[in-house]
């Protein structure tokens, strides 16, 4: 198995734990794993963007190469297609439908959410709503984690694993509301996808 | 042994305390920082209490670092690239002095420039200062160089560069440990005088460091890092450095690919491999993350008539990081890009949080100097160099750490008056000390602003060395009482920031205006609100 997952947003949108957590997984069964992420500069409200490679074979590159991403989960539409050049034919793209608007020229949202609408393996998805609604505002990432998860090739229960582990410290409470988050962003792309 | 999920970074700092290391210096700077953030958070470093604090700048780290050599002990320097231009007296001269104790010298380079003002590259300085190199291609090779580093340096009594880049300082892998070293106990050099660089001992000990060039190169030629697949079709050979090999390996996958290919991961350069590359092909590529070094050395090694290509013939570009696509494109593969990215995708450059005090300092200052005009303020390294984009366009300039009052200072020694630096806390304690030191032995008419916001906050909230000691060093310096002027950068404080700006402004001398906020990013941090009580600061 391989899967090369582009995960996108904006500094401080919680990409990094989602990374963290397919990393455990991949961890708990016996994977080889390369993730790069940024630092530093961009993160204090820039565009981020992390690759997350996952494979039962070694792995050469750290970076993903163009046309060659099985998935793109972006927890924020306009992040979602500023990476499509590393979308393989037929990849997934799955995306939060909230916008984080913190330029003055962001686009119409019907705009962006038009573009995202034209590929056919396209899964948006309100995921700061959900988490509201399990109330916890906070595990939007963690939705849209659960969104992608039907794409991604390792068992669901590994993912919720991971969970386990990485909120593990901040206590039971947390560790539930996310895994709850988890299922919600899973069933939501069972049915629509 | 265990294996664990690390960063590059970390990769080196669990090779380096594995390797019995006995301390850590360093400045924080990206990509480099998560190595001593590691080894501070280590629960084996904090058993062993291994030297793990962050140093005012990378030159007094490097200093101390080579302190610890001299006393025997294992010590490693961790920086970014620029800062190695801070430490590089230190650093050459290191080379001369020759170490006792093992030393690595970490410097984190980072071409395309995500988060740095260039992509020099810090091989360079290690050729310049014939100090040998190690550069991971991995993970695990990130680990094994920083435990192996240690036995090279003490082998040859020789400071060791280990050079990475961002993508993998940055980049998690799995990475197997070997077995925990002993610390070396304290013991002095065997000759008394190795560091004593008078003129008559230093050309002793250059002819030394001249002398074990050649020992260097074997050491390279055998190194198990430095890698030879040898191939059949010798029309094209491949040189690939560190991480190059990862894209080199990535773009040939699945391919019909029988060329040699040359991994060189320890220099000097191994000569053996290198000759018989030459010799036995028609041309070799060279792929490098970063500057065109090896390229340019072997354009020297003419003697094969080999045609080499690379960055400066355009089969590479000659700028930027490699990639997966650019290695493809240079071994001319198609590369199938994905769907372009719809127009109305906007760029969303970074800016300064919602709630920070910086943005309260340029707010009152564009208002204060509105009347001067415009192009009178030079600022420095940190969050508030992000002031340059709109909406505040409140700076001119951003160079080097401590470049705001020096710079500052030049202009209003050319008549441009008032002239205003803008520096923070922790990047005034780096290397804007000895610039005030300038300004007030003659006067200069400049404001100073030091941006206090108790952190050295672009790189991750790290202790800054100014906490609750800013007023002391400026007074001590020698500005006038009356000129320090410390005040909260707030929105409801505006009018007096304003006011305490146009006066110091209109002051024909060194004034330090200190706006004082804690950083948003810190607010969390336990340790430094404990600090920050008993220091009394507001």
């Amino acid at each position: 198995m391989k899967t090369d997952i582009v995960l996108s947003g904006v500094g401080g949108q919680g990409i990094l734990s989602i990374a963290a957590t397919i990393g455990m997984a991949a961890l708990e069964n016996n994977l080889f794993l390369k993730q790069s992420e940024i630092h530093g500069m961009s993160q204090r409200g820039g565009d981020v963007q992390s690759s997350m490679r996952i494979s039962d074979k070694e792995i050469a590159s750290d970076l993903i190469p163009l046309g060659g991403a099985d998935l793109i989960l972006s927890v924020e539409p306009m992040e979602s297609l500023r990476h499509l050049p590393f979308l393989k034919e037929g990849g997934w793209l799955v995306t939060n439908s909230t916008p984080f608007v913190n330029i003055p020229n962001y686009p119409e949202l019907d705009d962006v959410h038009a573009e995202i609408k034209k590929f056919p393996n396209h899964i948006l998805i309100d995921a700061d709503a959900i988490a509201a609604e399990i109330g916890s505002r906070k595990s939007s990432n963690i939705v849209m984690l659960g969104a992608a998860s039907p794409f991604i090739d390792m068992p669901f229960e590994t993912l919720e694993a991971g969970i386990r582990k990485i909120f593990g410290r901040k206590g039971e409470a947390i560790v539930e509301k996310n895994i709850e988050a988890l299922r919600a962003g899973r069933d939501f792309t069972q049915k629509n996808k | 042994m265990e294996k664990l999920l690390l960063l590059g970074d970390e990769a080196i700092a669990q090779g380096a305390i594995d390797g019995g290391m006995s301390g850590i210096y360093g400045y924080p700077g990206t990509p480099s920082t998560e190595i001593a953030e590691y080894i501070q958070h280590s629960k084996e470093a904090i058993d062993k209490d291994l030297h793990r604090e962050w140093s005012s700048n990378e030159k007094t780290a490097m200093e101390s670092a080579l302190g610890m050599s001299y006393a025997g002990k294992r010590a490693m320097v961790t920086m970014k690239h620029v800062g190695l231009n801070v430490a590089a007296d230190a650093f050459v001269n290191s080379a001369v002095t020759g170490a006792n104790g093992g030393l690595i010298v970490v410097a984190a380079d980072d071409p395309s420039m995500h988060s740095s003002q260039n992509e020099q590259d810090s091989r360079f300085y290690a050729k310049f200062s014939f100090i040998p190199v190690l550069e991971p291609t991995n993970q695990q090779e990130a680990y094994d160089m920083a435990y192996y580093g240690f036995e090279l340096s003490e082998k040859f009594k020789i400071p060791v560069l280990l050079r990475l880049t961002t993508r993998l300082a940055h980049s998690r892998a799995g990475v197997v440990r070997k077995p925990s070293k002993a610390e070396n106990g304290v013991s002095l050099p065997e000759n008394p005088r190795q560091f004593v660089l008078l003129p008559a001992i230093a050309r002793k000990n250059y002819e030394v460091l001249l002398g074990i060039q050649p020992g260097l190169e074997k050491e390279a030629e055998e190194s198990e890092f430095n890698t030879y697949i040898d191939g059949t079709d010798k029309k094209t050979g491949i040189i690939a450095c560190g991480i190059a090999q990862n894209y080199l390996l990535e773009s040939i996958n699945g391919k019909e690919f029988n060329h040699p290919i040359l991994k060189i991961s320890q220099y000097p350069i191994p000569r053996k491999q290198v000759n018989k590359l030459l010799e036995e092909c028609d041309e070799v590529i060279v792929m490098e993350d970063g500057y065109p070094v090896v390229e340019e050395m072997l354009k020297g090694y003419q003697e094969a008539g080999t045609k080499i290509r690379g960055r400066l013939d355009g089969t590479l570009p000659r700028t930027g990081e490699l990639s997966p696509a650019v290695v493809a494109k240079g071994l001319g593969y198609d590369v199938n890009e994905g769907p372009a990215v719809p127009e109305l995708v906007q760029s969303r450059p970074p800016a300064m949080c919602t709630g920070c005090g910086h943005i309260d300092v340029y707010t009152a200052l564009n208002k204060s100097l509105a009347k001067y005009g415009e192009g009178r303020v030079f600022s420095d390294i940190g969050c508030y160099t992000l002031g340059a984009l709109p909406p505040y366009n409140a700076i001119n300039t951003c160079v080097d750490m401590g470049a705001s009052i020096t710079m500052a200072k030049g202009a209003a020694d050319a008549g441009l008056v008032p002239a205003v630096a803008v520096i923070g806390d922790s990047t005034f304690t780096h290397s804007g000390l000895t610039g005030l030191i300038d300004a007030v032995s003659e006067n200069s008419p400049i404001t100073v602003i030091i941006s206090d916001n108790f952190t050295t906050g672009m790189t991750g909230g790290q202790d800054s060395k100014a906490l609750g000691r800013i007023e002391d060093i400026v007074k001590g310096i020698g500005v006038e009482e009356a000129h320090i002027r410390v005040l909260k950068p707030s929105k409801a404080n505006m009018d007096e920031v304003i006011s305490v700006l146009e006066e110091e402004l209109a002051y024909n001398g060194v004034s330090v205006i200190i706006p004082r906020r804690q950083c948003i990013q810190t607010m969390k941090n336990k340790t430094l609100a404990a600090k920050i009580a008993e220091l009394g600061l507001k």
